[in-house]
C-alpha cells in the first residue's frame, strides 16, 4: 500500500445549461482512480455549484500512480432517464510523485467533452501521501524526474549523464475494434484518451524502471510520441536521456540574479571538479584530427545522411525479411568497410560498447560546456516498413471500463516473433550507430525518432549528429573507448591546451579523422579561428549552436521542400515504390540545402531535421534548418550556373542574367545578415586538401537522377565552385525556386533553433502560437513541379502570413520554427507550424554589432548569456506590462527558458492527448473554425494544468501531433492532438533583483558589474 | 490550390485593434480587406492581397468566437480559453459595448423589446450604420436594459459591474436604459437638434434627482415602496404626484405676480432682453409649472423633453436670448421662489427646478 491518493472536488463555474425547461444544472460530480469511484451530492439549479465535497481516498499502489491518470467526470442529474455527462478531466498524477516537484494540484481545469469541447470549468485538489517501499523488484518508478527540455534543466546540474533510453508499448487502437461500431462517438473517444492516458502512464514508469536501473535519476531530452497505425493498432514509443541531476540548492539558484542563470548553472559543476585542468581545456581543447566533421559538399551527402532505402517486408505470414540483404549497391558495403575500418584504426573497442550501452545517443541538443568535443556530420537512417496487425489475443477484455486489462508491450509478449515494433526500432538505431562510427564518431546527439504512416505503409526515421564526447560526463563505461582515445591524443592536447588558453570555440568544428584515410570526400582546410586543425568546409548538424561557437552575422531558417509523385499501389509494391523514392528525394533535399545555404552565404546547418512525409499518391519532403556563418569554417564559394547549350545566344544571355541575380542575392543576403567576414589571406588557409579518387565512383553509384553531381565532380579543385548546371526545365524550376524564398520583413528574423545565433538582447515578450493549413490541389494532372511549386507556395505563403501577423512585435525573432506536413488525403496538405515569436532590442543591437564589428567575431555564449543580462537594462520597462489579471497568465514557450526570467522550480512533465469530434461541422465554423476552437482549447487545458500545480509556464512545449481529419458532406469532423512540455515556476529578473538585494552578497557584485561592462 | 482550413491559434490571443473596428462596424471579410488594402496596409508591411485575407479572416473567427463571452462580460475575465492580458480585455468589451451617436438618437427613448429587422433596417439606411452593427448595438441596450432593469441600487453602478464598462460608457447605458424604460420621446423633428450626450446628461440629473434612489440618501433605511419601484430607472412615483402642487405658483394670480414681480427687479438691467422676459414671464412660468404637474401622466412624461422645447427653450431661442441671459433667469426664477411666503413647497420646488434649470441650459444651443 504506498499510496494514498486524495481528491476534493469544491465548486464548478459556468456549466452548460442541461434542463432546458429551468435553463439550469442539476451538476454532480464523479471521481474515478483505477476501478474505485466516488460520487459528489448534486448540486441542484446552478450553473455554479459548491460541491465543497470531503477528501476521496484511494488507497493505491504506486505502480497504479504512475500508470493512471485520475477520473473526474461531470454530470448532471436526472431522476427519471439517463444522467448526462457534461464533460471529463484527466488528471495526471505524475508530477505528485516525485519530492522536488508539486506538492498539491489545486485549481480550475476547463471540464472537456470530446464532442462540445470546453464546458465550463471545476475546482479540484489532488494530493498524495507517499509511503516509502522497500520492495526492491517493484514495478514503479517514482522518484524518476522526466523532462521535455532537451538540455540539463536550468537548475540542475548533470553529475552523469548515462546515455539512451528508450521504450514502446502497443495497443489495439479502441476505435478500430468492432465495439465501436455500436457504441457512440463519445464513448469512442473517451475510451482512446483514456487507453493512450494509460499506455503513457505505463511507458513512463518502464522508461523510469530503466533509469534506475542505470542509476540515474531523470529523464531529459524525454520524447513520446504515437503511432497511430489504424488497423494494426496504436503504439506509444518514447525516447530519453537518463541522467543523473543534481538540484541546485536555492540559494545558488538565487545568487547570479544579475548573472545569467543558464552561464550559472553550467558553471557550477566545474567549480565542483576536482580537476581545475579539464575544466579549463574542457571546451577548447582543439582535439586533434581524431574527430570527424562531416562536410557535405554536394556529394557525400548521401553518406553521412545514409537515407535508408532498404526495404524490409513484413509479410503477413510473419516471416522475417532481412533488410540488410535488400539494401545496397556499392556504396553500402564501402559504408560498411569504412565502419570497420574506422573502428580497427581507433582501436577501441566495439564490444565494450555495446555490451554497456547498446546504444550511445543522446536526445540532448544542448549541452553543458566541454560535453561536445566534435561534431562530425548529421547521420540518419530511413527505413519502410508494411504494417501488420499486433496480434494479440490477450486485448479480448480491453473494452471494460475496469482495469481487469493489462497493457503489454511487444516484445515481452511476442518474444518469439522476429518483426516487431521494437526490432524495427532497433535496426535503425544500429543503423545510426554504425553511420556514427564511420564519421569517427562514437556518440549521437540530437537524436531524434519519427514515424509517416500512410495506409499500411510506414516509413521510420532517425536521425542526429555524429559527436565525439567529453567522458568526464558520462558513466564510466559508455566512452570507454573514447578515453582510450583520448589517453592517446594527450599530449598534443595539452600542449595545444596551454599554448592558445583560449577557447577559440572553433573545436568542435575540427574533423576527427585521419585526413588521409577520409571515409568520404570532403574539401578540407585550415580552420579559420585557430589555423591548426583542418574542418570541412560546411557542417551540417542536428543540435543547436554550441554556446562556445563563434559566428559571424546573425542566423536564418532554411527549408528544402520537395514532392515527388507517386503510383497508387498496395502493400509490397507501395512500400517497394516509395523505398525506390527516398534516396532521390534526400539527396534532392539535401541539394537543396546545400543551394539556399550557399545563396545565404553561409556555411553550416544547425537543427536540422528531414521530415518525409507518405502520402497516397505522393512523398514529400520538408528540411528545416538554421544557417550560419560559423567563423571556423571557410567563406562559402558562390554559386555558378553552367548552360548546356552554349551557341545559342539568348539562351546564354539568360543564364548570365540568372548568375547575375543569384550573385546579387548572394550579396544582398550577407547584408541582410550581416556576414562580413575577415579577409585573410590565402596562404595562410592553404590548399585544399586533394580529395580521395573513389569520389567519382561512389557518385556514379547513386546519382542517375542528376547529372550535375558530375559536373561538380570536375569543379571540386576550385574553392569558389559550386555549379549548378541547367540543362533541363526541372533544373530551371530549381533555380527559380532558389530565388523565390522572399526573405523576412526587416526587423524579422527566423530560425529553428532555441535561440538566434547574433541576437543577445531578448526582451521578455513572448508569442507562442500554432498555425495550422490544409490546401488542396486543385490540378487532376499533377506534375512534380507544379507539385513543389504548389508546396513552396504553402509554406512561403504560410511564413509570410506569421510575419504579418506578429508585425507588431518588430524588431522580434521566430525561434524554434517547427514545420510538420501530413498528408491527411489524397490532394490534401496539411502544414503545422509551431514557433514562439520573442521581441529584442533593436537599439541595443545596433551597439553590440557595431562592437562586434569591430572585433569581426561574436561570441555565440553571449547570445544566450548575455540576453539576461542585457535584459537589466530595460527590465524597468518591461516589468509593469503584466499587470494582474482574474487568471493567471501562463506562458508557453518550446524554448527550453523564458527570456528576462529565471526558471525556479521544474513541477513536472505535461503529456496530454486530446481527441474532439464535431458532426456539426457548418455550425461550428467549417473546418477552420473547428480546429481554431480546438487549438485554442488544448492551450487552455495546458495552462490550467501548469496553473493547477502551481506554475506559471510551460517549457519546451511541443505539439506532437496533430491529425485533422474531416468528411463535410457528411457535416463531420475529428481531430487528435497530442502535446507536451515542462511545467515550471519562473520570476522575472527584476524580482530576483529584489531578493538579492534583499540579501546582499558581496560576491555576486563584482560579477554584476563585470556583466554589465561586458554587454 | 486553395486553402481548406487556415488558421493562427496564439497563445495570448491576438487582436489587431483595426480589424476590430472594421468587424464591429458590421463590414464582411471580403469588404473588410477591401478596406485595409485602401488603408495602405499592403504598401506599409509588404504583405500580399492573400495574406491580408487570411488574416482578415483569422482575426473575424476570433471575434467570432470571443462574442458569445463578450455578452457577459465577467465570464471574459474568467474564462479559460482565451488568453488575453486584462488592458485588452478592456478594450474589447469597451469597443464592443461602445455605439454610433446616429444610432443611439434613433433607438433612445424607444421600447427596446421591438428591434424587428424591418426598424433596423430602416435605421440603418437612415444612419449609414451598416445593419450588422445596428443589430449588435441594439443588442447590447436590450441585454443590459435586461439584466439592470429589475435590480435596486445604482443604475450606472450595476451596469459597470455586471458589464465592467468604463464610467463614462456605463453612465451613457444608464441614459440608454432610463430613457428606454420612461419611454421619453426623442424622435421628433424639433427635438432632432439635441445631441445624445445633450440627452444623456438630462439623463443623469434625473436619475440623481428624481427617481426613488434619489431620496434614499435623506431616509436611512429603504423606504417600503422601493420593493416595488425600482430604485434608479424609474421615476419617482410619489414625487410627480406631489408635483402638482406646484400648480398653485400660476394658479394664484397674486403669488404668480409676486414672484414676476421679484424676478424682474432682481434682473432689471442684467439681462439684454429684459423686456422680451418681462413680456413673457407669466407664459414661460405657466409652461415650466405645467410640465410638472402633468408629470403623474405617463403620456406627458414622455413628452418631456418635446414639451421642454416648445414651451421654453423655442420661445426663448425666437426671441434671440444669449445663453447668460437664460442662465440668469432660470437662476433667479427658482430662487425668488423662496421669497414667496404663501408657498409651501420649497423642498419639492428645489428638486424640480435644480434638475431642470441644468437640463435646461444644456438644452439651450441651436
Amino acid at each position: 500500500m504506498p499510496g494514498k491518493l486524495k481528491v476534493k472536488i469544491v465548486a464548478g463555474r459556468h456549466l452548460p445549461v442541461m434542463d432546458r425547461a429551468s435553463d439550469l444544472t442539476d451538476a454532480f460530480v464523479e471521481v474515478k482512480f483505477g476501478n474505485m469511484t466516488f460520487k459528489t451530492d448534486v448540486y441542484h439549479k446552478s450553473l455554479n455549484p459548491q460541491w465543497n465535497s470531503e477528501w476521496f481516498k484511494f488507497e493505491v499502489d504506486d505502480e497504479d500512480l504512475q500508470d493512471e491518470p485520475l477520473q473526474i467526470t461531470v454530470l448532471d442529474h436526472d431522476t427519471y432517464s439517463a444522467n448526462d455527462a457534461i464533460g471529463k478531466v484527466y488528471i495526471d498524477i505524475d508530477p505528485l510523485l516525485y519530492s522536488e516537484a508539486a506538492t498539491v494540484i489545486s485549481g480550475w481545469f476547463p471540464i472537456y467533452d470530446t464532442i462540445h469541447g470546453i464546458r465550463g470549468e471545476i475546482n479540484v485538489v489532488v494530493k498524495v501521501d507517499l509511503f516509502n517501499d522497500l520492495n526492491r523488484f517493484r514495478q514503479s518508478s517514482c522518484g524518476v524526474k522526466f523532462f521535455c527540455t532537451t538540455s540539463i534543466p536550468k537548475c540542475y546540474r548533470a553529475v552523469i549523464i548515462h546515455g539512451f533510453v528508450e521504450e514502446l508499448v502497443v495497443n489495439e487502437d479502441p476505435e478500430y475494434q468492432w465495439i465501436d461500431r455500436i457504441r457512440t462517438p463519445r464513448a469512442s473517444n473517451e475510451a482512446r484518451q483514456r487507453l493512450i492516458s494509460l499506455m503513457s502512464g505505463e511507458l513512463q514508469r518502464k522508461i523510469g524502471l530503466k533509469v534506475l536501473e542505470m542509476r540515474g535519476n531523470a529523464v531529459v531530452g524525454y520524447l513520446q510520441c504515437f503511432d497511430l497505425e489504424g488497423e494494426s493498432g496504436l503504439v506509444v514509443r518514447a525516447i530519453g536521456t537518463a541522467c543523473t541531476l543534481d538540484k541546485l540548492s536555492s540559494t545558488a539558484a538565487f545568487l547570479p540574479a544579475c548573472n545569467s542563470p543558464s552561464k550559472e548553472m553550467k558553471e557550477i559543476p566545474f567549480n565542483e571538479d576536482p580537476n581545475p585542468n579539464t575544466h579549463s581545456s574542457g571546451p577548447s581543447t582543439p582535439l586533434k584530427n581524431q574527430t570527424y566533421s562531416f562536410s557535405p559538399s554536394k556529394s557525400y551527402s548521401r553518406q553521412s545522411s545514409s537515407s535508408d532505402t532498404d526495404l524490409s517486408l513484413t509479410p503477413k505470414t510473419g516471416m522475417g525479411s532481412g533488410s540488410a540483404g535488400k539494401e545496397g549497391g556499392p556504396f553500402k558495403a564501402l559504408l560498411r568497410q569504412q565502419t570497420q575500418s574506422a573502428l580497427e584504426q581507433r582501436g577501441g573497442s566495439p564490444h565494450r560498447f555495446c555490451r554497456n550501452r547498446e546504444f550511445p545517443f543522446f536526445t540532448l541538443t544542448a549541452f553543458p560546456p566541454g560535453f561536445l568535443v566534435h561534431v562530425g556530420g548529421v547521420v540518419s537512417a530511413r527505413s519502410v516498413k508494411l504494417l501488420d496487425r499486433i496480434h494479440n489475443p490477450a486485448f479480448v477484455g480491453i473494452m471494460g471500463n475496469t482495469r481487469s486489462y493489462k497493457l503489454l508491450d511487444w516484445n515481452s509478449f511476442n518474444s518469439d516473433e522476429p518483426e516487431t515494433r521494437d526490432a524495427w526500432w532497433a535496426e535503425i538505431r544500429q543503423e545510426i550507430k554504425s553511420h556514427a562510427k564511420a564519421l569517427g564518431c562514437h556518440a549521437v546527439v540530437g537524436y531524434s525518432e519519427s514515424t509517416s504512416i500512410c495506409e499500411e505503409v510506414c516509413i521510420l526515421s532517425a536521425s542526429g549528429t555524429a559527436a565525439v564526447l567529453n567522458p568526464r560526463f558520462l558513466q564510466d563505461g559508455t566512452v570507454e573507448g573514447c578515453l582510450e582515445q583520448r589517453l592517446s591524443w594527450q599530449p598534443g592536447f595539452f600542449s595545444i591546451g596551454q599554448e592558445e588558453n583560449l577557447p577559440a570555440g572553433c573545436g568542435f568544428c575540427h574533423i576527427p579523422y585521419d585526413e588521409l584515410n577520409m571515409p568520404f570526400p570532403a574539401h578540407l582546410t585550415y580552420c579559420y579561428s585557430c589555423r591548426k586543425q583542418k574542418v570541412p568546409d560546411v557542417l551540417f548538424t542536428t543540435i543547436d549552436l554550441p554556446t562556445d561557437a563563434t559566428v559571424i552575422g546573425k542566423g536564418c531558417l532554411i527549408q528544402a521542400r520537395l514532392c515527388r509523385l507517386k503510383k497508387k499501389a498496395q502493400a509490397e509494391a507501395n512500400a517497394t515504390a516509395i523505398s525506390n523514392l527516398l534516396p532521390f528525394m534526400e539527396y534532392e533535399v539535401h541539394t537543396q540545402l546545400m543551394n539556399k545555404l550557399k545563396l545565404k552565404g553561409m556555411n553550416a546547418l544547425f537543427g536540422l531535421r528531414i521530415q518525409i512525409t507518405v502520402g497516397e499518391n505522393m512523398l514529400m519532403g520538408l528540411a528545416s534548418a538554421t544557417g550560419v556563418y560559423l567563423t571556423a569554417l571557410p567563406t562559402p564559394g558562390g554559386i555558378q550556373i553552367a548552360g548546356k547549350t552554349p551557341n545559342d545566344g539568348s539562351y546564354e544571355q539568360h543564364i548570365s542574367h540568372m548568375q547575375k541575380k543569384i550573385n546579387d542575392t548572394i550579396a544582398k543576403n550577407k547584408e541582410l545578415y550581416e556576414i562580413n567576414p575577415p579577409e585573410i589571406p590565402e596562404e595562410i588557409i592553404g590548399s585544399p586538401i586533394p580529395e580521395p579518387r573513389q569520389r567519382s565512383r561512389l557518385l556514379r553509384s547513386q546519382s542517375e537522377s542528376s547529372d550535375e553531381v558530375i559536373e561538380l565532380d570536375l569543379s571540386h579543385g576550385k574553392k569558389d565552385a559550386f555549379v549548378l548546371e541547367i540543362d533541363d526545365t526541372d533544373a530551371m524550376e530549381d533555380v527559380h525556386s532558389l530565388l523565390t524564398d522572399v526573405p523576412p520583413p526587416s526587423g524579422f528574423y527566423s530560425c529553428n533553433t532555441e535561440i538566434m545565433p547574433g541576437i543577445n538582447n531578448w526582451t521578455s515578450e513572448i508569442q507562442m502560437f500554432t498555425s495550422v493549413r490544409v490546401s488542396r490541389l486543385s490540378n487532376i494532372n499533377l506534375t512534380n513541379q507544379t507539385l513543389n511549386k504548389n508546396f513552396n507556395d504553402l509554406c512561403e505563403n504560410l511564413l509570410k502570413s506569421l510575419y504579418f501577423k506578429l508585425r507588431s512585435m518588430i524588431p522580434c525573432c521566430l525561434c524554434h520554427v517547427n514545420f510538420t506536413v501530413s498528408l491527411p488525403e489524397d490532394e490534401l496538405i496539411q502544414v503545422t507550424v509551431t514557433a514562439v515569436a520573442i521581441t529584442f532590442d533593436k537599439h541595443q543591437a545596433v551597439q553590440t554589432t557595431k562592437t562586434h564589428v569591430e572585433k569581426s567575431l561574436q561570441r555565440a555564449v553571449s547570445v544566450e548569456k548575455a540576453s539576461p543580462l542585457t535584459e537589466g537594462h530595460f527590465r524597468q520597462r518591461s516589468a509593469p506590462a503584466c499587470a494582474n489579471s482574474t487568471v493567471g497568465v501562463v506562458k508557453m514557450t518550446p524554448l527550453s527558458f523564458i527570456p528576462g526570467a529565471k526558471i525556479t522550480k521544474y513541477l513536472g512533465i505535461i503529456n496530454m492527448f486530446f481527441i474532439r469530434e464535431t458532426t456539426s461541422l457548418r455550425e461550428e465554423g467549417g473546418v477552420s473554425g473547428f480546429l481554431h476552437a480546438f487549438i485554442a482549447e488544448v492551450f487552455a487545458m495546458v495552462r490550467a494544468h501548469v496553473a493547477a500545480l502551481g506554475g506559471n509556464a510551460v517549457v519546451s512545449y511541443i505539439m506532437k501531433q496533430c491529425v485533422f481529419m474531416e468528411n463535410p458532406n457528411k457535416n463531420q469532423a475529428q481531430c487528435l492532438i497530442n502535446v507536451s512540455g515542462d511545467a515550471v515556476i519562473f520570476v522575472r529578473e527584476s524580482e530576483l533583483e529584489i531578493i538579492s538585494t534583499q540579501q546582499p552578497i558581496a560576491s555576486c557584485q563584482p560579477a554584476c558589474g563585470g556583466g554589465e561592462i561586458a554587454t | 490550390m486553395t486553402n481548406e482550413l487556415d488558421i493562427f491559434v496564439g497563445n495570448t490571443t491576438l487582436i489587431d485593434e483595426d480589424v476590430y473596428r472594421l468587424w464591429l462596424d458590421g463590414y464582411s471579410v471580403s469588404d473588410a480587406v477591401g478596406l485595409r488594402v485602401r488603408s495602405g496596409i499592403l504598401e506599409q508591411t509588404g504583405a500580399t492581397a492573400g495574406v491580408l485575407q487570411s488574416d482578415t479572416m483569422d482575426h473575424y473567427r476570433t471575434f467570432h468566437m470571443l462574442e458569445r463571452l463578450l455578452h457577459t462580460p465577467p465570464k471574459l475575465l474568467h474564462q479559460l480559453v482565451f488568453q488575453i492580458p486584462p488592458s485588452r480585455q478592456a478594450l474589447l468589451i469597451e469597443r464592443y459595448y461602445a455605439f454610433d451617436e446616429a444610432f443611439v438618437r434613433e433607438v433612445l427613448g424607444k421600447k427596446l423589446s421591438k428591434g424587428t429587422k424591418k426598424d433596423l433596417d430602416d435605421i440603418s439606411t437612415k444612419t449609414g450604420v451598416t445593419l450588422k452593427s445596428c443589430r449588435r448595438q441594439f443588442d447590447n441596450f436590450k441585454r443590459v436594459f435586461k439584466v439592470v432593469e429589475e435590480m435596486r441600487g445604482s443604475l450606472a453602478g450595476n451596469i459597470q459591474q455586471h458589464f465592467l464598462l468604463s464610467d463614462r460608457l456605463a453612465r451613457d447605458y444608464a441614459a440608454v436604459v432610463f430613457f428606454a424604460n420612461n419611454r421619453f420621446e426623442t424622435g421628433k423633428k424639433k427635438l432632432q437638434y439635441l445631441t445624445f450626450g445633450d440627452l444623456a446628461f438630462c439623463a443623469e440629473l434625473m436619475i440623481q434627482n428624481w427617481t426613488p434612489g434619489a431620496v434614499g440618501e435623506q431616509p436611512p433605511d429603504p423606504p417600503p415602496y422601493s420593493q416595488v419601484d425600482d430604485m434608479d430607472v424609474d421615476l419617482d412615483k410619489e414625487f410627480l404626484q406631489d408635483l402638482k402642487e406646484l400648480k398653485v405658483l400660476v394658479a394664484d394670480k397674486d403669488l404668480l405676480d409676486l414672484h414676476k414681480s421679484l424676478v424682474c427687479t432682481a434682473l432689471r438691467g442684467k439681462l439684454s432682453v429684459f423686456p422680451e422676459m418681462e413680456a413673457n414671464f407669466k407664459n414661460l412660468s405657466r409652461g415650466l409649472v405645467n410640465i410638472a404637474s402633468k408629470l403623474t401622466h405617463t403620456k406627458d412624461v414622455r413628452d418631456l423633453f418635446v414639451d421642454l422645447v416648445e414651451k421654453f427653450i423655442e420661445p426663448c431661442r425666437s426671441d434671440r436670448w444669449p445663453l447668460n441671459d437664460v442662465r440668469l433667469f432660470l437662476n433667479q426664477y427658482s430662487a425668488s421662489v423662496h421669497s414667496l411666503d404663501g408657498f409651501r413647497h420649497q423642498a419639492l420646488w428645489d428638486r424640480y427646478m435644480v434638475t431642470l434649470r441644468s437640463c435646461l441650459l444644456r438644452m439651450y444651443h441651436d
